[in-house]
């Protein structure tokens, strides 16, 4: 091959992302396609938990080595983007003495570290615990952000010349000849509402390589190119929880079923989850019976949950893949490894390759499989350097220190903006203008917004990922306006207003799964803050219909006479000075 | 030995305080017992009487033609037009000319701090310049450090809704430099206390300071509108001056929590129900109530871990709907939690919201069925208890925020059920 490769990959989430990094690193030309924000899919509806590796230790031991040496080099290259909480393995009274032993042995088979906990010494370290737990163990599970993680990713993906386009969906695939050539793109977006490319564009993108990385979407991509990868979506559960009732990863440790880990992630903590085979992964039903089973079943092992106030609930799909003829009935025994198909050796179709199954922990592993199957293809010796070399905001631990001391940043506020961005905390930060809290909850102030809208444009969403706005007790209520004025005037009154309804629908999306105890008073409080005081439900702005103004009333005098209320009115003061008796 | 009343209201909102006013007018004893100041805090400050019909027909130029057309259970229904107009007179006077709209029947549209505009019965006198149907060009003013209220954003959403007045945006540095996340009232109360400071080598107050920032983007202005934290203790001192310096009407925009505007009114409506005669206890929840013979005898206000007791011979339960946690939900059922009244709702959770954000939420209509005398009814429609009335959101039927209804049925179901219950003592 005489130019530089090019590389379109299809798909934004942690593996796409991954993968567009290490290519462009290797020195690819890569185009990542993703038909929504980053993360759209699976990666942004995930617990967040960065696996040690114990849950499989029993169950599928190659899927658990690969999440605990990808666990610690995640924990290198992705420090912001990690928590290290630990995670423990509870045993209860009806948990079996014969599996706990498994699960011991099994970490211990696949190098796992493990200590293993009296029931005293568990609820020391985790004082919510069930008083009738019997033991646990422990084992160095931690919290990732998965939004963080492929931001980061991505970024260094363009600091390496690739170009990453969102809201941009393949809608077909180019075959030549049998080969596939490259994809049609439909840009969905005008210009400035979220990235690139212009509303209803359609654009053809040539390649040497297509890479499928569209996780639960894979088998309808493949379609495009006549040919048949079996994709079994299934969905799980995931509840969160207002405060961090734990800040241990917290376990159940028996062989598998619903409901069985908690997940400390940011100041909040997260249930999950449910396994139910679906047949569309874009349409599946939300259920009752799912969140109710979260807070009853993990009330079990953190018996608080019960009364604890949830705020919102969200469904992801994991794109489970099983090669042909295996024939398992129940999702929860499909295998948690991934699958690179090539689909010249398998289909006779050149010029496609997919990678399928796998998990967040192993995202980086998948990439690098998967380009060095491209670098071999292509002809790139070139060798893969993301297991040593760090994420942006990763690059310096030291850097968060620094630039706490730097901008005197021992306020809550600025320590939780500093761990958010990580090494990039001195160039988002550094600002001479006001940098006021916009959103209240989470503690995110205007410089970090304003970097992530000239991150990611005017999609709040986009910015809400970036940033953690909007996520807190609130959900969005009282800052989504705060964040939707922070748009104009790089963005007209209309994309601004276009964006802020975007973000409170996804944002009521997920808080109506949790209508009861005090998020109902939340939801009903801002209900009517947005429909009551601002008439958004009713914005005459937004309605077809010119209002007749002048029907209305004009005031309390006609306007110009010298009663009215203008200069010079002599007003009495009111008074404040009431009190009770 | 329990504390005695006439009438003991539960709750300190606008219903609550209707109900007490209604009362004490009518000669009763009356006490008002609220956990928190923080109601009307939360509220915009306007008082709506109906901005658009429960079927989203609206925005309604006058709301009083829409009361003879409601649905049988809707409150309005149950008081009637003339407890409406009965209940505003009394608010009206008590009011007077701190408030503004009772010249005409006719709904005003009032600009708040999202930009948008919503129809409303009432309105601070320090709004009334700047009505969106007034055609004098107006100007925005934001502060810097004020995220929820941005003048850019708010004029160019104004404009978008075709009024007829031109609008203008300036953002300013407040001269005396607050953190940069304080809260609004810190901005109301420099502008109360109206300090001294050195500018540019001058000594100018707060409020001068401030006219000296604006000054400049006024010239082709009449008026001027500000995010509502001019002044909490002396809001027309503040605005009169400002008046004055700038030359030109000024006007506040009725902002989110911490409305000051909200504070104002509640402050207003504690004065009236004391310069009436009533009591109000603010600060401990009523926690239990005790009844004898299937009549209400007292209440139990928890100070700090002790049980007070309260007894009257009627009360009036003014706790609010969802949001005020007078109607409480867990996963399985919704309730009246204090004295366990009757709340009809769907037996599935999932059958209480819509799907969308806007939509017809059936929670925000939760709340205690009533009878025509106001007093809350079990399943079959029998009062709960013979002396235990019902006011304001606490009452199902109606999604105020929708309708834009909130503070009318507030205060004509208080005023109703306040005068009924003195009429029965």
């Amino acid at each position: 091959m005489t130019s530089t490769p090019h590389v379109v990959v299809v798909g934004g989430g942690s593996t796409g992302v991954g993968i567009a990094r290490d290519a462009a690193m290797r020195g690819f030309d890569v185009t990542l396609l993703e038909k929504g924000n980053l993360t759209h899919g699976t990666t942004g509806r995930m617990h967040g938990l960065l696996h040690s590796g114990g849950r499989y230790a029993v169950s599928d031991q190659e899927s658990a080595r690969e999440c605990i040496e990808e666990n610690m080099i995640l924990r290198d290259i992705a420090t912001h983007c990690v928590e290290d909480t630990g995670g423990l393995f509870v045993k209860r009274p009806e948990d079996t003495e014969e599996y706990y032993r498994e699960k011991l042995e099994g970490l211990r088979e696949c190098s796992i570290p493990a200590t293993e906990l009296t029931a005293a010494e568990a609820r020391a370290q985790e004082p919510y615990l069930a008083k009738d737990i019997e033991k646990a163990i422990e084992v160095p599970d931690a919290a990732i952000d998965p939004f963080r993680l492929c931001v980061a990713n991505a970024k260094s993906a363009q600091n390496h010349g690739a170009r990453i386009e969102t809201f941009s969906e393949v809608t077909d695939l180019l075959v030549e000849d049998g080969e596939v050539v490259g994809v049609e793109v439909t840009h969905e977006s005008g210009t400035g509402k979220h990235v690139h490319g212009v509303e209803g564009t359609v654009e053809e993108i040539r390649a040497d390589h297509v890479v499928n990385a569209a996780g639960a979407w894979t088998g309808e991509l493949a379609a495009m190119a006549d040919l048949d990868v079996e994709v079994r979506p299934s969905k799980g559960v995931m509840t969160i929880m207002n405060v961090r009732q734990v800040d241990t990863v917290i376990n159940r440790c028996k062989p598998k079923g619903d409901a069985d880990i908690v997940v400390p992630h940011e100041t909040t903590a997260i249930l999950g989850t449910t396994d139910e085979e679906v047949s569309d992964p874009a349409q599946y039903p939300e259920e009752q019976w799912e969140v109710d089973l979260m807070i009853e079943e993990l009330g079990k092992l953190v018996p608080i949950l019960e009364e604890a106030r949830t705020i919102r609930s969200f469904w992801g799909v994991r794109p489970l893949y099983e090669p042909p003829d295996t024939g398992t009935d129940d999702p929860t025994d499909i295998t948690r490894q991934f699958f690179l198909l090539d689909h010249d050796e398998r289909d006779g179709r050149p010029g496609l390759t997919t990678i399928v199954g796998g998990k967040l922990t192993t995202y980086r592993l998948m990439a690098e499989q998967l380009v060095d199957h491209l670098a071999e293809k292509c002809g790139v010796d070139t060798a893969c350097r993301t297991a040593q070399e760090p994420l942006p905001g990763s690059e310096d631990a030291g850097a968060i220190e620094a630039a706490m001391n730097e901008f005197g940043l021992r306020s809550p506020v600025g320590k939780r903006s500093a761990e958010r961005l990580g090494s990039r905390t001195e160039e988002v930060l550094d600002t001479d203008d006001p940098n006021p809290v916009v959103c209240g909850c989470e503690a995110v102030t205007r410089a970090e917004i304003r970097d992530a809208i000239d991150e990611s444009g005017s999609n709040l969403n986009a910015v809400r990922i970036r940033t953690r706005a909007s996520m807190g007790n609130c959900q969005g209520g009282f800052c989504a306006h705060r964040l939707a004025n922070e748009l104009y005037d790089e963005y007209d009154e209309r994309q601004a207003r276009t964006a802020l309804d975007e973000l409170y629908q996804e944002r009521w999306k997920g808080q109506r799964h949790a209508l009861w105890g005090e998020q109902l008073g939340q939801a009903m409080i801002t209900y009517a803050m947005h429909a009551t005081t601002m008439n958004r439900d009713h914005d005459p702005a937004s309605e077809d219909q010119a209002l007749d103004f002048g029907a209305f009333d004009t005031g309390p005098g006609v306007p110009g006479d010298a009663d009215d209320a203008g200069p010079g009115e002599v007003a009495t003061d009111g008074g404040g000075d009431h009190c009770g008796d | 030995m329990a504390i005695e009343q006439d009438v003991l209201v539960i709750g300190g909102g606008i219903a609550g305080l209707s109900t007490a006013l209604g009362a004490a007018r009518e000669g009763a004893d009356v006490r008002l017992l609220s956990e928190s100041e923080t109601t009307l805090r939360h509220a915009s400050g306007l008082l709506d009487v109906m901005g658009y019909t429960p079927d989203g027909d609206g925005p309604l130029v006058d709301p009083f033609d829409a009361i003879g057309e409601l649905p049988a259970r809707h409150p309005y229904a149950t008081v009637g037009e003339s407890a409406v107009r009965d209940g505003l007179a009394m608010v009206d006077d008590i009011l007077g000319e701190t408030y503004r709209g009772e010249h005409t029947d006719d709904n005003a549209l009032v600009p708040t701090y999202g930009g948008t505009i919503k129809p409303t019965a009432r309105y601070p006198d320090s709004v009334a310049p700047g009505l969106a149907s007034d055609d004098r060009a107006m100007l925005l003013v934001g502060f810097e450090r004020v995220t929820a209220f941005d003048a850019a954003t708010a004029a160019a959403h104004l404009d978008n809704t075709g009024l007829p007045a031109e609008t203008s945006a300036a953002t300013v540095e407040f001269p005396v430099i607050v953190r940069d996340d304080a809260k609004v009232t810190r901005y109301a109360h420099l502008l109360d206390e109206n300090p001294e400071l050195t500018h540019e080598g001058r000594t100018v107050t707060v409020r001068e300071a401030v006219a000296e920032a604006v000054k400049p983007h006024c010239e082709s202005v009449e008026r001027v509108g500000f995010p509502a934290v001019l002044g909490e203790d002396h809001p027309n001192a503040v605005r009169r001056e400002l008046t004055e310096r700038l030359d030109t009407r000024v006007f506040e925009l009725p902002m989110g929590p911490p409305s000051l505007l909200g504070k104002r009114l509640e402050s207003r409506l504690y004065g009236a129900l004391d310069e009436a005669g009533g009591h109000f206890e603010i600060g401990s929840p009523v926690v239990d109530a005790e009844t004898d013979d299937g009549v209400v005898s007292s209440v139990f206000l928890d100070r700090s871990g002790q049980k007070i007791p309260y007894a009257a011979e009627q009360f009036v339960l003014a706790t609010g709907g969802v949001a005020g946690q007078g109607i409480e939900a867990d996963r399985e059922a919704v309730a009246e939690p204090l004295f366990g009244c009757h709340v009809p709702h769907p037996t599935d959770r999932y059958e209480w919201f819509d799907e969308a954000a806007f939509g017809d939420h059936p929670f925000a209509r939760f709340g205690v069925a009533v009878d025509e005398q106001l007093r809350p009814t079990d399943a079959d429609g029998t009062a709960e208890f013979p002396n235990l009335r019902a006011a304001g959101a606490v009452i199902e039927g109606y999604d105020y925020a929708a309708e834009k209804s909130g503070s009318g049925v507030s205060i004509a179901t208080g005023y109703e059920a306040g005068r009924r219950a003195a009429t029965e003592v």
